[in-house]
This record gives structure tokens, sequence and C-alpha cells, in this order.
């Protein structure tokens, strides 16, 4: 028959009143508080005094911070079987991207390009023969065969430049040719063209349609920003260039990207107008990158805290813009949010540990040569191959994917075991840049107190942090609308 | 279904059939309802007489039958029953409900603070066969049931062949499975359920608190808490439809935002999570004290917990609460949750305005509810 002899709360308290740590990383942010985190991700805000307790093992177990530590994975009591479960478990699932491998395919078709701004970071030829800077169907064709041995379920191909849209023929090609193999591969696959859409035209659009093919391009905000680093008519080309897809082909083919140069800095508000009034509803507020002819550009010397107050004033205004009913995302934050608020990650390729190159992105350049990202290839032409990883006429998958140039690349990124970066407490919102570290310290690894990657990625997730503190119902609300695409609640 | 009647059981037989007043096709599963002499054609698996002049007519025949019946109100055409030795006609199966179970055994691991339906200690397999006949006789048509006990998984092996047997005789059917999810800490047993591969098959296991002690101590059973969550986490890896379910009461509201964040965060592969009103039946009247507390006074915890879930896209619903004593933000989620059979109204309701929307109350509240139950008028 039943038992009706109930037990008292305490008799199911572990046997002796100790406790243990799990292993976590901290960071002082002022006088009253410490952030703590741990392997999952997890983490809490608490004061010096909880802090001291806590590492002493003087917490009392009734504090509510003591329970908040414990179902946070910070401490355990008399089993550690069911926490490693689960910090195994998460740590796995903040990793998953690994198990993919290789989504990013970027396909550099051509290096010629109608344009020549001041500040790309891309390389490009302007008056060049289309024999000598055009990628060749033979060539494509070495690619696409590369491209269908990754084992990812998921293929994003992106087309490259220059400007891509100068070789739309071998677009058309490629395009053709994926779909046919994809009949019988049965992989996930998206296009997208990285264009000015200077070019287009009706069988470009006609076709990008038919295929379901995204088109990204660059605004930097209203027309004296735009304008400000190109040809004076570029804002009006390409402003009307975006109402044209989104009219003739459909609303979200087109997205923009934005990089903030010295002329930005003054105009957050009206960056964030500029892509409203486009009806444009993602903006990536994106540094400048040190690559290509951007480095010799004045327009990329300012300083890291100058972009952070750009960047702060811009994330302000985007979150009341929401608040209010504009429903528009800030990507940067996204990125960082989703690692901070979810379980899960964000497969941003700039932003992983091990890094993204070539595990996660690769780049195929006109002339069959292999790099592990789009900045290694930028790298190379300016007579630096340290991360060419092969020749797609010479060598095989295998040899491409476990060339000790890239292994070397993916030992020395895991931020995990890296130097400074490993007892970091902000390490499992972030990610490296082994390329950039290289570019900029000469060092794959960098030096992190002097690493502007560094410097720029800490203060925004310590910005966004702030946020989270501060814990304003509604900033929270647009928050997990981001990060877990669900419209805001009206 | 808990629908008893009582009669005399002259030739002690037993087994479960279905309640018939036409006459059917395969006699061998079916109970004949006997209302008139020429009702009485021979092969039934058993016979009911309806009147008292035919008790005799039965007996005489030595039909296996049950007579003098206390009352037969409560007994449709179409109807599941199973009959005992002793007499008792238990209803199995309404075809006119939507809320039909399996009810598999009384035994339990756990013994919960607020269990409805307090465990004994009894052999898991006594309803085994009672349960594969049933199954044999349930209409294919039937869009929903339910598994419940006691803890289903107490049945081993046999429930798997429970789930089997549901998988060929009911393909269309949807099946919900209560269970404490415990049994499934060992991955072994996690992967053979799965592996039988119903294709439309929910576990709707209760986590009551996100620590240890706490979880331990509502379910009464030490390491409840480590097993149960091991358990999710196990048949997630084999993909098997999860629901959680939390039963709120005075021991788990203050953490239930705290719990809501261990899930999104630590459980999200989980389907659906029901936050449930406390049902005013079994220990719950023995453990008031401990357990009571007005629905009202745990708005707070509701809200944040809610909006926890709405945040990270977690499917969630809020079960047997009444609209007079939830946020208006809330109603949203609120479900018509209680089974038809146990569901009323207070006289309260009859004149307010979202009666229509509104899930009521357990029967078992009738004289024991919150003071706060009032008619909600909308302008």
């Amino acid at each position: 028959m039943a038992n009706t002899k109930f037990q008292e709360v305490e008799k199911y308290a572990a046997p002796d009143g100790s406790y243990q740590l799990i292993p976590f990383n901290i960071d002082k942010i002022d006088e009253e508080s410490f952030f703590i985190s741990n392997v999952s991700g997890d983490y809490c805000f608490i004061t010096p005094t909880e802090l001291d307790d806590l590492v002493n093992k003087e917490l009392s177990k009734d504090a509510n911070v003591y329970k908040e530590l414990k179902s946070r994975h910070f401490l355990y009591e008399d089993n550690y079987d069911l926490p490693l479960d689960i910090l195994s478990t998460r740590y796995r699932t903040k990793k998953s991207s690994l198990n993919s491998f290789t989504a990013l395919h970027m396909f550099v078709v051509t290096l010629r390009c109608d344009l020549s701004c001041s500040y790309c970071q891309v390389s490009r030829q302007t008056q060049a023969a289309p024999d000598k800077y055009d990628m060749s169907e033979d060539t494509a064709d070495k690619f696409i065969d590369m491209m269908f041995k990754s084992p990812s379920t998921h293929y994003k191909v992106e087309f490259q430049g220059g400007e891509p849209l100068v070789n739309f023929k071998l677009i058309k090609y490629i395009v053709g040719r994926v779909n046919h193999i994809n009949e019988t591969a049965n992989k996930n696959v998206e296009f997208v063209i990285a264009t000015n859409l200077n070019l287009i035209n009706d069988e470009i659009l006609k076709f990008v349609k038919e295929h379901t093919i995204y088109l990204s391009t660059s605004l930097d905000g209203p027309q004296h920003v735009h304008d400000h680093n190109r040809n004076k008519d570029s804002h009006s080309k390409v402003t009307a260039n975006i109402k044209k897809v989104q009219d003739e082909v459909g609303h979200d083919y087109v997205a923009a990207l934005m990089t903030t140069t010295n002329k930005s800095l003054q105009h957050p508000n009206e960056i964030v107008d500029e892509y409203v009034r486009l009806g444009l509803n993602q903006i990536f507020l994106r540094a400048i990158s040190p690559y290509g002819f951007a480095l010799r550009s004045t327009n990329a010397k300012y300083a890291t805290n100058e972009f952070i107050r750009f960047y702060k004033e811009a994330l302000d205004y985007i979150i009341n813009l929401n608040k209010q009913g504009t429903v528009i995302t800030e990507v940067y934050a996204t990125i960082i949010l989703s690692k901070i608020l979810t379980p899960f990650t964000h497969n941003f390729v700039d932003l992983l540990s091990p890094a993204g190159t070539g595990i996660a992105a690769i780049s195929y350049n006109y002339d069959g040569d292999i790099y592990a990202s789009d900045e290694s290839r930028m790298l190379a032409e300016a007579k630096d191959d340290t991360f060419k990883l092969g020749n797609v006429h010479e060598n095989s998958y295998k040899e491409i994917f476990l060339s000790p140039t890239l292994i070397e690349m993916i030992n020395s990124s895991c931020l995990e075991a890296n130097p400074m970066c490993n007892d970091c407490a902000y390490n499992p919102y972030c990610g490296t840049d082994p390329v950039h570290n290289h570019q900029t310290q000469g060092d794959v690894q960098g030096i992190m107190p002097q690493s502007g990657f560094c410097t720029k990625n800490m203060a925004v997730i310590k910005l966004l942090l702030s946020y989270i503190k501060e814990n304003d119902p509604e900033t929270m609300d647009v928050f997990y609308s981001w990060v877990n695409r669900i419209p805001l609640e009206s | 279904m808990k629908l008893v009647v009582k009669g005399d059981n002259p030739f002690k037989f037993s087994g479960v059939g279905t309640l018939t007043k036409k006459i059917v096709s395969d006699k061998t599963k079916a109970i004949k309802m006997v209302s008139a002499l020429e009702d009485i054609d021979e092969g039934y698996f058993a016979y009911i007489a309806l009147s008292k002049e035919l008790n005799e007519e039965l007996i005489k025949k030595e039909l296996p039958c049950l007579v003098n019946i206390s009352y037969t109100d409560d007994l449709h055409d179409g109807f599941i029953v199973s009959v005992n030795e002793n007499g008792q006609i238990r209803t199995l199966f309404r075809p006119d409900s939507e809320h039909n179970t399996i009810f598999t055994t009384d035994a339990c691991n756990s013994n919960c603070l607020m269990c409805s339906q307090p465990p004994k200690e009894v052999d898991p397999l006594l309803l085994y066969s009672d349960i594969c006949d049933m199954i044999d006789l349930i209409p294919p048509e039937t869009d929903f049931l339910g598994i419940t006990g006691g803890e289903p998984t107490l049945m081993g092996d046999k429930l798997l062949h429970i789930v089997e047997r549901l998988k060929t005789k009911l393909p269309n059917t949807t099946i919900h499975m209560l269970t404490n999810g415990r049994t499934f800490s060992d991955p072994e047993w996690a992967k053979a359920f799965a592996l039988v591969g119903h294709p439309d098959f929910l576990l709707c296991i209760p986590l009551y608190s996100d620590l240890q002690k706490e979880h331990d101590y509502v379910v009464q059973a030490k390491g409840a808490y480590e097993e149960t969550v091991k358990g999710l986490m196990n048949l997630a890896e084999y993909k098997v439809n999860l629901e959680i379910r939390v039963v709120l009461h005075k021991q788990t509201y203050k953490r239930l935002p705290d719990l809501c964040k261990f899930i999104t965060m630590n459980l999200p592969f989980v389907s659906h999570v029901a936050l449930m009103g406390m049902e005013m039946m079994g220990y719950v009247r023995m453990n008031y004290d401990t357990l009571w507390i007005d629905p009202v006074d745990y708005d707070k915890e509701l809200t944040f917990a809610s909006q926890t879930l709405r945040r990270s896209g977690m499917p969630f619903s809020i079960y047997n609460l009444q609209r007079c004593l939830v946020d208006k933000s809330l109603w949203k989620y609120m479900r018509q949750s209680i089974s038809d059979w146990k569901n009323i109204y207070l006289d309260e309701c009859n004149s307010c305005d979202v009666k229509e929307e509104c899930g009521g109350l357990f029967a078992s509240a009738k004289n024991l509810h919150s003071e706060n139950i009032k008619r909600i008028q909308i302008s």
C-alpha cells in the first residue's frame, strides 16, 4: 500500500555539507561585480564577496547565489557525474559546426572589377584582359568536384571577385553544374553573389530568381558616407539597384553589408536610417579589416574605442527602433548574443574556435589556388602566400585538407589552449582569425594584449553583457528575437 | 478512465471486451448488453443484463454474464471494459472521448508529494494481458491515446511490446505517455525504447526543479533528479519526442523561472513544456499545507517562467488553471486540459465572459480551490 511517511527536504541534501568547484574563468567588471563563465558559456555576475566565498567554499547553500551557481554548473556537491554529462553535451553542442566541416565555398570567378573603391578590401584588376584574371570552366569543374567531397550536408556557394558579375557566364555555368551534380548528391545548396549590383540586368535577375540566388552588396550608409570612398554616383546606383532587386526578384533576395570608415564614425543613426529606408531588415556594423587596399587608405585609421563608441550608439538606436516596431537585426550583436544567450552557437566563420579557416569556409581562387579563407587569398595578392593550401590542378582533397598549413592553423586557433585566451572569461563567445593575427602581428596565435581583433571583440562582448546585466525586459526581448529568429510580441 | 460499475459475476469469468447492443460479426471480443430476451444469441464473449428479469435467464443458460448491475447508465455501446471475477466492470476506453488512456500499473518508483493517484506495491505486469486485449479492440480511427500509471516503464520489456502493438494496430493514433523518465538513465533501455520507432509518440516527463535536492524532495526519491535528467538526455540522443511537465505548487513555484532557464539552456531538445496547476487528489489532501498555494500568489513566477520559454522559442502551455487566476498576457498559452470526465465549473463561472475558453476546474477542486475564483467581465 501507499507509503505516506513523507521525508523532510533536508533528507535529500548531499551527505556532507561541502561542495567542489567546476573550472571557470573570471573577469572583474568593476568594484562591485565580477563576470564568471564556464566551458558551456553559462555565466553569472557575482559580487567580490560572493566570489571570495565561492572559491573558499564558504557559500551558504541556502543563498540564492549558491543555487544559481549550482544550476549553471559552477559547482557540484557529492556527484560530478551529471554535471560532467551536461557540460560535455553543452560543449559538443557549442562545437557542433565541426561535425559538418566545410560549408562555405567561395568561388573567386574573376579578379576584374568595374570600380576602384579606395577602401576595397578585395583584390581587383580594373583594366586587365579577361583571360588573365577569370576562372576557367575547367578550373571551376575541379573546384566543384572538390566541394562535393565535403561531408557537410549544407553548402553555401558564394561568388566573389573582383566583381563576380563581370564573369556572369561562369556563374551560370557553375550554378548549372552544381545543381546537376546535386540531383544525386542531395546537399542543401544555397547560392550567394557578392556584388556591387552595377551590372545587373534582366537576364541576370531572371536567372537569380529562377535559381534562388541571393545577392549580397555593400552599402555604407547615406549618400555622403557611401560615396565618400567611391565614385560620386555609387550611392544612387546601388540604392536604385537594391530597390530593383527587391521589386523584381523578391524582397529577401538582396542584403547589404556596411564597412565602418572614418567618415562613418560621426553618422551612426543616419547609417541605420538608410538601411531602414531601403527596407533592409539586417545591418552588420563591421569595423574595417586590415586587408587588401583597405590598409593603405587613411580611412582605415581609427582607434578601436572610436569604433566601439560608434557601435554602441548605432546599436542603441537599432534596439530602440525595434522597441518601436521597426524590425531590424544587427548581425554582429546577433552572432555574439547567440553564443551568450542560447546553448547553440553561430556559424559566422570569422568568429569561431577553432578558426573557421578551411574547415568552415574555403576560398577557391580564379587561378586554381586554394586558400584557407578569403582574407588568406587577399594576403596572397599582396605577395604573402602563407595560407595557400595548394592548387586544385595539382593537389587532392586529402592533400588540401590535411595540409600542414591548415593543420597548423587549426591547432593554433583553439581559444581553449591559446595564451591569454585560455583564461579569458569571454572565450566561449569569441573566436579567432589566424590570418588576421599573422597579418597584423606576424604570429598565427597572436599576441592578445596588443591585438586589435581581441580589443574590438572583447569590447563588443562586454558591451553586450552590460545590456544583459542591466536586464531591461524590452531590450532582452529584442535580443532574444534576434538570436532565436522569433518575431517580437507587439 | 475510472468509471467502475459493480455487479455479480456468478461464473467468475474475467477479461476485456467491447460493449455492444447491436449484433456484431466478431462476437468473441464483444460483451452483449441484453435488454430483451431476443438479444440473447449465443457466442458472445460475455453478457450483461440491463434489466432484472433477464438476470435469471442468463444464469439459467450458463452464459458468462454479469447480473444485478448496480448502475447501468455508465455502460454504453462501443465502450471497452474490463470485467473481473468480483463483478467489477471498469471502463477502459470511450469512443466519444478525446482523453482515453491506457492505465498500465499502480506500481511506481517515486512517491510524489502531490501524487493524484498514489502508488501501490503491486506486480507491474498485472494488467499486461488486459492492455494487449484492449489495444486490439480500440478503433483504428482513434486520434489520441494516453499511457499512464503508476510508472509505465516498470513494465520493462513488456512496455516495448505494448508500444510495438500500438504501432502495428493503431498506426494513426498519437500517443502521450506519462513517465518519470528515471529508468531511461540506462542508455541501453533508452535506446531499446527509441528503436521501437513509433512514429507519433511523446514522452511527458516531470521535472520539478533545476536543483537535485528540491526535485528529489518533491518526488520523495533520492537520486531521482539525476536519473530523470540523464534519462531526458539519453532519450534525446535517440531523437525521442519529449515534453517536460511541471506541477505548480508551494514546493516548485519559487524556482520555476530558474527551472525554465535550465530547460532552455540544458534540455533545449524537448519539444514542449507544460506548466500545470495541481489536481486536488490523492496525496494532495494529506500534504495540503506543504503544497497548497493560491495560483494568484505565484503569478510573478509564472510570468517570468513564461517569458523565458517564450524568448527562447520553446513551445509551452499552461494547463489546469483558471483564467481569473492568471495574468491576461498568459491566456494565450492556457489550454482546456482537464479530461472531460473530471472537468467542472463553479456557480460563479456561469456568468463569466470567458467561461467558454477557460479550462475550468478539476472535479476534485469543487470544495477546495482558490478563493480568488471570480467571474471575468469583458466590457
